[in-house]
């Protein structure tokens, strides 16, 4: 059964117990924040309110932080920076990137050479965890993980991203505050 | 399927003073999808029976199929609150039976992050251990410092909760530019708000008549069960894995090891609020000594430990986390086994709460601090 043991109360303590000091207390501190917040300088949005007004107002994440996707091209030629190593689909945990690429005829030094660029690039944000591996498993800084965090669709196949929208990056309503 | 040992004695339930009461798993004070079946007499408990596994995704048999730089952010959806204690376990393990010399930097800005994580999950067990008993107010006073926490591991990892916060070999970037002066903002701040909760809690008489003489534990018996953590120190037993076998730069750094006296409710929230204050001093001491210096090891092209077995813990938020880890030499490990504190925690559920009300149950689930993510895995 129950080992309810508990401590003797002193007389003091008995007293302050009758005039309720340890609720007075408590209750005094409450007060002071609720008179406190409504001259607070400090606040987020304001007088009083501590809430961010999303979506008017949109939060500032950190620059590291890791959102949506993005595959970055140069931004002289705009050609994409992907090789096609295949190093990020190799490092993903979760098997969510495929890199499809073909083969080009190209001439170097007057000669018809080979080469390999990138054709299509899948990313499947709905089975991503976004640990970042694929970011830092990349060697030319292409893959990237941005500061967009809005990812929701209204389909399934929406969250399956192809190399257009990993380039261009989506559009997110932008309300009026 | 899980079979339930516990029924009512009586045929019917007419006439009877015995009850089965399902209590979960969408009872928001189970802390996750947790279903104890209690068996009530009146509004006593005389026998209780847990029925876990709603939440189990196999991380252990995952595992098998990662490389070993893979692994990490799973080990943050074990115990989502301190995912950063929890990377740290996997990482430390891997480390330590490749023999990798990680810099000392990496290892002071370990001790630092797992601190403040430390204190990140004791805020989060104090707002909703207040909720369940009936203080509000708490909830968002103590949200309110976990989400400067939380702010910090943002900047410093890229992420708020699963942070995948190590690498094999250090971490993944150095400190962010202003993390000296964000830390020390916050352990500034951090001991007056403290103070506030205290003159909230500490006396007040709706907190000490929920919270003194319930769910007590004797030391013999918390060791039997093999309880660690807060719930372990609330009943007397001076057990830290951080000073017992010091990991990360822990054994340069000063600081008490808190314990209750009665192993009740009430002693288990003093010595994690103690325990904050202690893990304020880590940080403080680990701030100062910082060193300079690379962050990352030198690794090899594949991690690949040599076969064999290791077992390495840590002292996480809410006990000792541990990781037993089986290698047969090839990129891919063999066997991984996680000792979860949660799990075992919950064992002393039933010799906590027999005798006591449902009420109290409550509380009792509250103080034990467990996360469904790592008892199911």
């Amino acid at each position: 059964m129950a080992l309810v043991k508990t401590p003797k109360p002193t007389f003091a303590q008995k007293l302050k117990r009758f005039f309720m000091i340890d609720l007075i207390k408590g209750l005094g501190l409450t007060l002071k924040f609720n008179l406190g917040a409504l001259t607070d300088k400090d606040a987020v949005a304001g007088h009083g309110i501590y809430t961010e007004q999303y979506p008017k107002v949109r939060p500032d994440v950190a620059p590291r932080f890791h959102g949506a996707p993005r595959l970055n091209m140069d931004p002289e030629t705009h050609d994409t920076l992907c090789i096609a190593c295949n190093l990020c689909a190799i490092a993903c945990p979760e098997d969510c990137i495929d890199v499809i690429p073909m083969d080009i005829e190209i001439t170097v030094a007057g000669k018809p050479r080979r080469k390999k660029v990138l054709d299509e690039f899948i990313f499947d944000t709905s089975r991503c965890m976004f640990c970042a591996l694929c970011q830092e498993a990349c060697p030319t800084y292409c893959l990237e993980l941005t500061q967009d965090f809005e990812l929701a669709t209204y389909s399934r196949a929406g969250f399956v991203w192809n190399r257009e929208m990993l380039e261009q990056g989506r559009e997110t309503v932008k309300y009026r505050s | 399927m899980h079979q339930v040992e516990i029924a009512t004695t009586q045929e019917t339930l007419l006439d009877s003073p015995e009850m089965v009461l399902n209590m979960g798993p969408q009872h928001p004070s189970t802390h996750g999808v947790l279903r104890v079946i209690l068996k009530l007499d009146g509004e006593t408990v005389i026998d209780l029976d847990c029925d876990i596994g709603y939440l189990h995704r196999g991380m252990e048999k995952i595992s098998e199929n990662r490389f070993y730089t893979q692994i990490a952010p799973y080990w943050d959806r074990l115990d989502y609150i301190a995912a950063v204690s929890n990377g740290l376990v996997w990482v430390e393990t891997v480390e330590q039976m490749m023999g990798l010399p990680v810099p000392p930097r990496a290892h002071y800005l370990r001790t630092i992050l797992t601190e403040l994580n430390r204190i990140a999950s004791h805020l989060l067990w104090l707002a909703t251990h207040a909720l369940d008993i009936g203080a509000v107010t708490v909830l968002l006073w103590a949200l309110r410092e976990r989400e400067e926490i939380l702010k910090i591991f943002e900047r410093q990892f890229g992420a708020r909760l699963t942070c995948h916060a190590w690498r094999v070999g250090g971490m993944p970037n150095d400190a962010y530019d202003d993390f000296n002066k964000d830390v020390r903002q916050f352990i500034n701040n951090f001991p007056k708000r403290l103070d506030e909760y205290e003159t909230v809690l500490s006396e007040n008489r709706i907190w000490l008549s929920r919270t003194v003489g319930i769910g007590m534990i004797s030391g013999e018996d918390a060791i039997a069960i093999g309880l660690s953590g807060p719930a372990l120190r609330g009943s007397g037993v001076a057990w830290d894995v951080r000073k017992s076998r010091p990991y990360a730069a822990y054994a340069d750094m000063d600081f008490d090891v808190p314990v209750g006296e009665n192993g009740d409710t009430y002693d288990r929230y003093l010595v994690r609020l103690e325990e904050t204050r202690q893990s304020r001093r880590i940080i403080d001491q680990a701030l100062e000594k910082l060193p300079d210096g690379p962050v990352n090891a030198k690794l090899p092209k594949v991690v690949k430990p040599p076969a064999g077995d290791y077992y390495h813990s840590i002292e996480g938020p809410k006990g000792e986390i541990g990781c037993y880890l089986v290698a047969d030499g090839t990129a891919q490990p063999w066997r991984v086994r996680v000792r979860p504190p949660s799990f075992i925690n919950l064992q002393a559920l039933k010799q906590m709460c027999v005798g006591h009300l449902v009420a109290d149950v409550v509380a009792i689930i509250g103080t034990l601090d467990i996360v469904l993510g790592e008892i199911d895995r």
